[in-house]
């Protein structure tokens, strides 16, 4: 799709609500607002064209505090309703705010259809592995032998990782974002924006009651360096405080190497393809989890497809332009008619 | 040999055989053929929810029943005055819905042992006098037709399959019909096959010739043209009007038109239809589920489509809390169910009226919609528009019931211009309207005004949680609440005031009033229509608006000394007459077999309850 007039003229003010922000205090929920505030009047969308829908969580109350057309729905049924929208009105930029529990348990279906037709929504998926609006049940992303208010003896469930899923129901765009840092959360938010096909952002969140820390491995201050690798296209898969550890190879597997160690050399470093039209080497970063690894941030698969509502609105542009029938009128009148008199 | 030639005012033709025999080809092309002979018609197919169950049991049997008229015909009739039964399985399906001294046309080499105990007969039909108060006609068909085309260069699979063009052949014997008109109806089903045109159309002759040689069928059938007024007419099937009458309203409006549904049967053809519309414009979605129909459905709808779902019974049960988001956010969405036979899974190729209670009331919450409910196959077209139309102009779903009967069912419809419709004006909003707000309402209807995603100076929110009045941000104010819940449900009752008024069929007040709703309007009309003529002071009142009800409801229901509410459930109409009006008694009459009503036992209970007799049934 493409955005005909740019307005160049907005700022995130013009997608801020006088209204109060009912997210607790130090809820991650509240930097990811910030960032997509900030992101939207770069993607040079106009802000009349914006359209957030949510399902239910805390999450989903998204929509009440962005300035835009909002429509906060069904628990799980976001994609089902972002889909409707988007096939109606292409030209509309429709993101979708959901939850683990929103998008992997009770929408699971509905998420994993929306990535398989790949319809042009931006997804942002915050994943704090925690049932937070209902108060501390574990979800389909807390991890195994978790202690939660349902799970007082651990949970017994293998947790589902969302870029997997996506993967295997053949998602176009998948990025990881942490909500600890604002610079990487714009960027990323304006890739997915600019995808053609449904985009993937999975934003590893703190629920600061229900699961404070839950993220802090990954997103520590003092650890982060060491525990993220953040991917671009075409760079380097390189990470570390000192930029000296990077991907290589050996085998089926990806190895973390020391740059000057073993005669690795920094032309060794394996470079990030995201628009890899073979999935493999994405499935695999995707995948990645410490202590073997670090973390993937960043844009890990950016494919090019065929988009849903570009094929059908091609398909009824040839229908109207071969076919006869022009109206209602003339479709009844067609085919076996009696002529009674 | 002479040909007594017998003139008859109606006359209902039975076509039953293996679901592969294609016995509902043979139906349509034998209806058409009425049709163009200017009688009037109604059929019903008769079909088993197995695709191909084992060749030669009941199980299997696929039947068309098809009603022919010089008289007016509302119901594809009680028994079949002629039965084509292909194999003894289907004779043994048919037999108790065949009229004494009907004529029996069966394939006489599929009349076997082996055959025989497939269907469960113990004895040899054709032997124990079992069918002796019936005209029986032992045509050999599989046999003939395979040696008039033995050498067309088909195999054997293909052969058997023309068996059915031989039936057609005897009936357009029996019936005085044109051939030409058969040969035209193939011509243009295998239009891309024409070898098959020309062994279809050579069995078809073989099949007429043949009756024409024997001697066993002395009399033939003539069915003079129907006195219905002039003009085009065509055959249309309940669910094929469902489809164009959502098209039509789509044009009307200058809304597109959205469909997202999931198949389930006997629904899936108005998915399919519009499939094949998207020249007119017609947006249709297999969705992944019932759910993700109706939700993708609002989605349009809130962009500014007009948003549809269609289903069956237990899909409206998956569609329920969507049906309750649809109702909060005040967005237009009409929402089909053809009803089947349930609970659960139940009969889904049968006919039933049992989900009017999960319209009304199946959602949580006080949770309001308009119910209405198409009463013919043709009329379709019309509820379909009219729930588009209240839909749009009210700012609210509407529940349009039909059923198997009238999805599969058809009859002959006179075709409408579409510019004499009724208008469908959406309250739409201008961009950058100072005075919007996203629940400011429409003083008289209560609707509140449609803003699309796009357009300017109108950025609002809508969701499931309560909305304040008026700016529609979020509120858990208490007596907001009440507020918003009693505007929500005076808007449904003020549609009472944008619909017509209920009209009375037969004597205007008298002893009895037949109530019924829906799709079992043809039985009631004819049961009805007959007892008039013997002088009974009947009437009835076929509702089509269900919620609201029209608003000389009370006032046609008090003309009456008795009223029986007849439906094809355990009283789920009577039990909500009873709740709007307790002053009245309400007699009921009630069948849940999958099946329609007959008319003979409509006629049968209405005369005891006019003898007084009402404990006798």
């Amino acid at each position: 799709m493409t955005f005909n007039t740019k307005d160049t003229d907005i700022s995130n003010q013009d997608f801020k609500l006088d209204v109060q922000v009912k997210w607790c205090p130090g809820c991650g929920a509240h930097a990811v607002l910030s960032a997509v505030q900030k992101a939207l009047p770069e993607t040079g969308i106009e802000k009349e064209k914006v359209v957030f829908v949510s399902g239910i969580g805390c999450s989903s109350r998204f929509p009440y505090y962005i300035n835009a057309y909002g429509f906060h729905s069904l628990h799980g049924r976001g994609p089902a309703i972002a889909s409707g929208i988007k096939i109606a009105n292409p030209r509309l930029s429709v993101w979708l705010i959901t939850g683990d529990g929103d998008s992997m348990a009770i929408g699971g279906n509905h998420f994993i259809h929306i990535l398989r037709r790949n319809i042009n929504v931006n997804i942002l998926l915050f994943n704090n592995k925690i049932y937070g609006l209902t108060k501390g049940q574990y979800s389909p992303t807390t991890p195994k032998g978790s202690i939660t208010k349902t799970s007082p003896d651990g949970t017994i469930e293998n947790p589902f990782m969302p870029g997997e899923l996506a993967m295997g129901a053949q998602g176009t765009f998948y990025a990881r974002v942490v909500d600890t840092n604002p610079k990487m959360m714009r960027e990323v938010f304006m890739k997915a924006a600019k995808h053609k096909g449904t985009s993937l952002v999975e934003i590893l969140q703190n629920c600061v009651i229900f699961n404070n820390q839950v993220h802090s491995e990954i997103t520590g201050k003092d650890v982060r360096e060491e525990n993220q690798i953040y991917l671009e296209h075409g760079k380097p898969m390189i990470f570390g405080k000192n930029r000296d550890k990077g991907l290589i190879q050996v085998g089926q597997k990806f190895i973390v190497a020391k740059i000057g160690e073993n005669g690795v050399r920094k032309e060794d470093i394996l470079v990030h393809d995201s628009h890899n039209p073979d999935d493999t080497r994405h499935y695999m970063l995707s995948r990645m989890t410490l202590p073997d690894y670090p973390v993937a941030m960043g844009v890990i698969r950016d494919k090019k497809s065929t988009v849903y509502e570009n094929m059908l609105y091609k398909q009824i542009a040839k229908a109207r332009h071969e076919n006869t029938i022009k109206n209602v009128n003339q479709l009844l009148r067609s085919g076996n008619t009696f002529h009674i008199d | 040999m002479t040909k007594k030639v017998i003139e008859v005012d109606e006359v209902v033709v039975k076509f039953a055989g293996d679901s592969g025999d294609g016995m509902q080809l043979t139906g349509t092309q034998f209806s058409d053929s009425a049709a163009f002979a200017g009688n009037d018609l109604s059929t019903f197919p008769d079909y088993p929810s197995e695709i191909r169950a084992p060749q030669g049991t009941i199980a299997g049997v696929s039947g068309f029943q098809v009603h022919i008229g010089h008289k007016e015909v509302q119901t594809p009739g009680d028994l079949a005055d002629v039965l084509v039964a292909m194999n003894p399985a289907a004779l043994k399906a048919n037999l108790k819905w065949t009229r004494p001294n009907a004529t029996l046309i069966i394939d006489i080499d599929n009349f076997d042992n082996k055959h025989y105990k497939k269907a469960g007969f113990v004895e040899d039909p054709l032997g124990d006098g079992s069918l002796e108060c019936y005209n029986v006609v032992k045509a050999p068909i599989t046999n003939l037709t395979r040696a008039k085309i033995k050498n067309f260069g088909l195999d054997n699979k293909l052969i058997d399959k023309t068996k059915n063009q031989f039936v057609a052949g005897i009936l357009y014997w029996l019936f005085n019909r044109d051939l030409k008109i058969g040969e035209d109806f193939l011509a243009e089903k295998f239009k891309k096959k024409p070898e098959l045109v020309k062994a279809n159309i050579a069995v078809l002759h073989a099949g007429y010739n043949y009756a024409e040689t024997i001697e066993a069928m002395t009399t033939t059938f003539q069915v003079h043209p129907a006195k219905r007024g002039k003009g085009l007419f065509r055959n249309i099937t309940g669910n094929i009007a469902t489809a164009w009458g959502l098209l039509a309203a789509s044009e009307k409006s200058g809304r597109p038109l959205y469909l997202a549904s999931y198949p389930i049967t006997p629904a899936s053809e108005i998915l399919q239809e519009l499939a094949k519309m998207k020249h007119l414009g017609a947006i249709t979605f297999q969705a992944e589920d019932e759910i993700a129909g109706i939700t993708s459905a609002i989605g349009a709808s809130f962009a500014g489509s007009l948003g549809v779902t269609s289903t069956s019974g237990p899909g409206l049960a998956l569609k329920s809390e969507a049906i309750g988001l649809a109702v909060t956010v005040e967005l237009p969405l009409v929402i089909i169910n053809v009803q089947r036979g349930g609970p659960s899974t139940g009969l889904p190729t049968k006919t039933e009226q049992t989900d009017l209670l999960q319209a009304l009331y199946g959602r949580n919450g006080e949770s309001p919609c308009i119910v209405i409910a198409a009463p013919t196959p043709a009329s379709c077209f019309d509820f379909a528009y009219e729930a588009a139309r209240l839909s749009i102009e009210h700012m609210t779903p509407v529940i349009l019931l039909t059923d198997g009967y009238l999805a599969n069912g058809s009859e002959l419809w006179r075709i409408p211009d579409t510019k004499k419709l009724p208008p469908i004006k959406p309250q739409l909003t201008e961009d950058n309207d100072p005075t919007y707000f996203p629940y400011k309402r429409d003083p008289v209807k209560l609707a509140r005004y449609w803003a699309f995603p796009g357009q300017k100076g109108l950025r609002h929110r809508v969701g499931g949680l309560e909305k304040e009045d008026v700016t529609g941000e979020v509120s858990h104010d208490p007596f907001n609440h009440e507020i918003m819940v009693m505007i929500r449900n005076e808007k449904v009752d003020r549609v009472a005031n944008h619909i017509p008024l209920q009209t009375v069929i037969g004597e205007e007040k008298g002893d009895l009033l037949v109530v019924g709703w829906g799709g079992t309007y043809g039985a009631l009309y004819t049961a009805v229509k007959d007892m008039q003529k013997e002088g009974k002071k009947i009437g009835m009142a076929q509702f089509n608006y269900i919620n609201p009800l029209p608003k000389n409801t009370s006032e046609i229901l008090s003309r009456y000394k008795k009223i029986v509410v007849c439906e094809l459930n355990m009283g789920q109409f009577a039990m909500y007459l009873r709740s709007k009006f307790p002053q009245f008694p309400y007699l009921q009459y009630n069948k849940v077999q999958g099946l329609p009503f007959m008319i003979s036992e409509l006629k049968r209970k209405f005369n005891l309850i006019l003898e007084g007799k009402e404990n006798d049934f």
